[in-house]
């Protein structure tokens, strides 16, 4: 204990390269550092203010604007002194570093493939069968773990696609359920149905959406065998873009043109909706209409096809609407 | 004379000459070994370019969306059932508004810094893609991905598609309009791809879109855990072999393969790089002060059946959009099916290929070049015209697709029709591309022709006489002018403040002229 002192610790005991205030590495603020200091200490205690600031303005529930001005201004001062602290008054390069060859010898490389080769020649290559029969297993297990991780997520899409609530005979609603008579709208007056009792649901609305457009009677263009489809001017096509299934909500009356916003598919109104410009590939589907005795709105039939976008399974005859 | 009671002074001296510190590393080495390796560390050397710290703002940007977001999940609710909203927003008390919505809209208004963080957190998924383009077009620029590096590109590479992923499905969840739109068209992406689309989006969102409700949930735990958690992973992969590989360096006084030069982790790298922490941050949280984004309080909550004009996805999926807007309408149906080409081309195949060049870029210029080297050093992107040109032949043509995507936009701004707005941009995605390359690769011919280009010039003052003769002088060098750079040295152990203290010995230093850290490996 008392030869404390001749064991004095010194700072020489490993090699030390050692730079002097001198030294080129240290830049001029570095050498004389007295107003580059105060300028970051400056800046640290404007920083300290507006992060304490902070804290006042979260207690107080000020703006968020006020919150994010002072955490921002804090963080970024904050980050700023030191950042400069680093780059005017510690030593900056050049300095060097030697790499290190990463590949190992060749020795070490022949050992590591020999030891792979030469085990695996003994061990597995003479047990052909073991081999082949884990592998199948392991193949097989690849399969089957695929099941749980996709078949139980979702049901099969069997017919879903093709249908939906729409059926021969349905009331054309709008949103809260109000059946069309003759006099709902004026023509080029628009408005978006439902079959009855699917308004307000999330299925009638993604997917039974329909826009009911009045034109002028004289100015349809009806393609054979949909002469009935549209009385008293009402025509009715499927909201759904065939591109990609956006609502098709945007009505040119002057053009008489649907215009899907997402990317600009238009469908001329007068002539089956068929798509006059953009990326759609399909008219959209025309829901045939007919007034039944109380003079309401009704559907003759269900769609004569998939709604929507098309997919790998949609074909072009008409699928059971039930 | 023993005395018990130590003082201050013999405390000190038992803990050795480095104090507390030294007593931590005895410690720790004792028992993990930490003193030769963490020496290393300490002298590992960054290069002071300032186009490395391109990566550091993706990285720091993504330690900013983990803190905002651990912030956001604690109140988000990642569900689509429908209540009546009875908040604090006025407008839309007594609208029908989903759960996810109507949290959304709850941390922006009733949850105390709640729009302040969730602003943040949306601007810092822009940065964090943005700044790994930025940082992946460097890398390709400089040649960084050659050999040995190819693992870390495919790795950015990958990191950079589930960032845009994870970006999609983020601004996904809050289930407004917008959003509720995009995913929309995301599900009928995924339902174009022949043979097992329809099974995919009705595995995926329990049954047909918008399904059984199961696609936020499913979305939520995505983007919170799974994405996060492999992006966590394939970075710290990405930094592991940075710090293996170490840094590549441009050419330049004593720059060589074999070395790298720069400053030292601690303590220059270490202040530089935590104070550029803190700025990113601060200026993100600027921006969530003083720059409003994606204000969903106006957009209502999402309803199938309704829809907004003009508007755009988030930036980085704007090349898709583009690509969808502008592509004609090719769909084939025959035999019974339907595969919609006008969605399949450009957004599943045409990414799949972009994505796919960038994947084997590397792979194809070693092939092209016969070049099997390792390389160290950086190129300058002009004494490789023909992968510069390639490389600005691609940006060109994702960002006229990424214009395209404002068709409607710009014709409405302009005052022309949409039609001569589509027909250029699909004049100008084939066009573009190509005059950039070539202008690309004469710019870079051009530019290795002239000597001393890109270093500054000095400025000549030209005299006139009072007989009207002219004589140029140089003129004086600007601050900087003329400054010869260094010839690298080991990192020192110590800064002599006082440099006429010479404790050390100067036999030391010249005794071990790279310090002790070339012994350690």
């Amino acid at each position: 204990m008392s030869d404390e002192h001749e064991h004095e610790p010194t700072r020489t005991k490993v090699p030390m390269p050692v730079a002097t205030l001198s030294d080129e590495h240290l830049g001029d603020a570095a050498r004389h550092p007295s107003r580059v200091e105060a300028l970051i200490a400056l800046i640290l205690v404007v920083a300290i203010v507006f992060t304490a600031g902070f804290g006042v303005a979260f207690t107080q529930n000020w703006n968020p604007w006020i919150l994010g001005g002072t955490l921002g201004a804090g963080m970024f001062l904050l980050g700023f002194g030191l950042t400069a602290w680093g780059k005017y008054l510690m030593p900056q390069g050049p300095f060097v570093e030697e790499r290190h060859v990463l590949a190992s010898s060749p020795e070490e490389r022949s050992a590591m493939s020999a030891a792979l080769v030469e085990r695996s020649a003994v061990v597995v290559k003479r047990r052909k069968l073991l081999g082949g029969l884990f592998a199948i297993g392991a193949g097989i297990f690849g399969i089957v773990a695929m099941f749980p991780l996709l078949r139980s997520l979702g049901p099969l899409p069997g017919t879903s696609l093709d249908r939906s609530n729409w059926r021969k005979g349905s009331l054309l609603v709008d949103s809260n359920g109000r059946a069309v008579e003759k006099g709902t709208l004026v023509v080029g007056g628009i408005m978006t149905v439902y079959p009855n009792k699917w308004e307000y649901t999330t299925y009638g609305e993604a997917v039974d959406q329909t826009v009911l457009i009045r034109v002028q009677d004289t100015d349809l263009v009806t393609a054979p065998g949909r002469e009935t489809w549209a009385p008293a001017g009402y025509v009715a096509y499927s909201k759904l873009c065939t591109h990609l299934g956006c609502p098709v909500g945007l009505y040119e009356q002057q053009l008489e043109l649907l215009v899907c916003p997402c990317h600009q598919s238009m469908f001329n109104v007068r002539n089956g909706a068929v798509p006059q410009f953009g990326p759609a590939p399909r008219p959209l589907p025309q829901l045939p209409l007919y007034f039944d005795a109380q003079g309401q709105l009704r559907a003759q039939d269900a769609y004569d096809q998939a709604l929507g976008p098309g997919f790998y399974e949609r074909t072009t005859t008409k699928v059971d609407g039930t | 004379m023993s005395t018990t009671l130590p003082t201050a002074k013999t405390k000190r001296q038992a803990l050795g000459p480095y104090g507390r510190v030294g007593k931590v590393v005895d410690e720790l080495d004792d028992r993990l070994g930490v003193a030769k390796g963490g020496r290393v560390f300490l002298d590992k050397i960054f290069p002071d370019h300032w186009s490395f710290m391109l990566g550091e703002i993706a990285l720091y940007s993504f330690v900013v969306l983990m803190a905002t977001g651990v912030f956001l999940a604690l109140y988000f609710v990642p569900s689509t059932s429908q209540v009546i909203y009875h908040g604090t927003y006025a407008p839309l008390r007594g609208q029908r508004v989903s759960e996810a919505y109507e949290s959304t809209v709850n941390i922006s208004f009733a949850v105390r810094g709640g729009l302040l963080i969730r602003q943040m957190h949306h601007w810092a998924a822009d940065i964090f893609v943005g700044s790994i383009v930025v940082h992946m077009a460097r890398i390709f620029f400089t040649g960084a991905f050659r050999k040995p590096r190819e693992l870390n590109w495919t790795i950015g590479t990958l990191m950079l598609i589930l960032a845009i992923l994870e970006g999609f499905i983020g601004y996904s969840l809050p289930d407004d309009l917008i959003s509720g739109t995009g995913l929309r068209i995301g599900y009928s992406i995924v339902e174009s791809i022949p043979f097992v689309g329809s099974y995919l989006g009705t595995f995926l969102w329990g049954g047909q879109f918008p399904g059984n409700g199961s696609i936020e949930p499913r979305f939520f735990i995505i983007h919170v855990l799974i994405i996060p958690l492999v992006i966590t992973g394939l970075l710290g992969a990405h930094l592991g072999l940075l710090v293996r590989q170490k840094h590549t360096q441009f050419k330049g006084e004593g720059r060589t393969e074999t070395n790298v030069v720069g400053s030292p982790m601690f303590p220059t790298f270490m202040a530089k790089t935590t104070g550029f922490l803190f700025m990113v941050a601060g200026a993100t949280a600027l921006l969530g002060a003083f720059a409003q984004i994606n204000p969903i309080w106006q957009f209502g909550s999402y309803d199938p059946s309704k829809i907004s004009y003009a508007v755009q996805p988030d930036w980085y999926m704007g090349w898709l959009d583009g690509a969808l807007r502008i592509m004609p309408s090719w769909e084939f149906a025959g035999w019974g099916h339907t595969i919609p080409l006008e969605v399949l081309l450009p957004a599943v195949i045409f990414p799949g290929l972009i994505f796919n060049i960038a994947f084997l870029w590397p792979a194809i210029e070693r092939r092209w070049t016969g070049d099997n080297e390792l390389h160290n050093l950086l190129d300058r992107p002009r004494d490789r015209p023909k992968r510069t040109a390639a490389g600005a032949a691609m940006l060109g043509l994702l960002f006229t697709l990424f214009a395209a995507s404002s068709t409607d936009v710009l014709a409405n701004y302009f005052h022309v029709s949409l039609n001569f707005v589509l027909w250029a941009f699909r004049v100008l995605t084939v066009a573009v591309p190509i005059v950039v390359g070539f202008v690309t690769y004469g710019i870079c011919r051009e530019m290795q022709g002239v000597h001393g280009i890109g270093k500054r010039k000095r400025a000549v003052i030209v005299h006139r006489s009072a007989l009207g003769a002219y004589s140029t002088v140089t003129a004086d060098p600007r601050p900087g002018d003329g400054h010869e750079e260094l010839d690298p040295e080991p990192v020192p152990v110590r800064i002599d403040v006082a440099p006429l203290t010479a404790a050390v010995p100067g036999a030391d230093h010249e005794s071990s002229p790279t310090g002790s850290r070339q012994v350690t490996r």
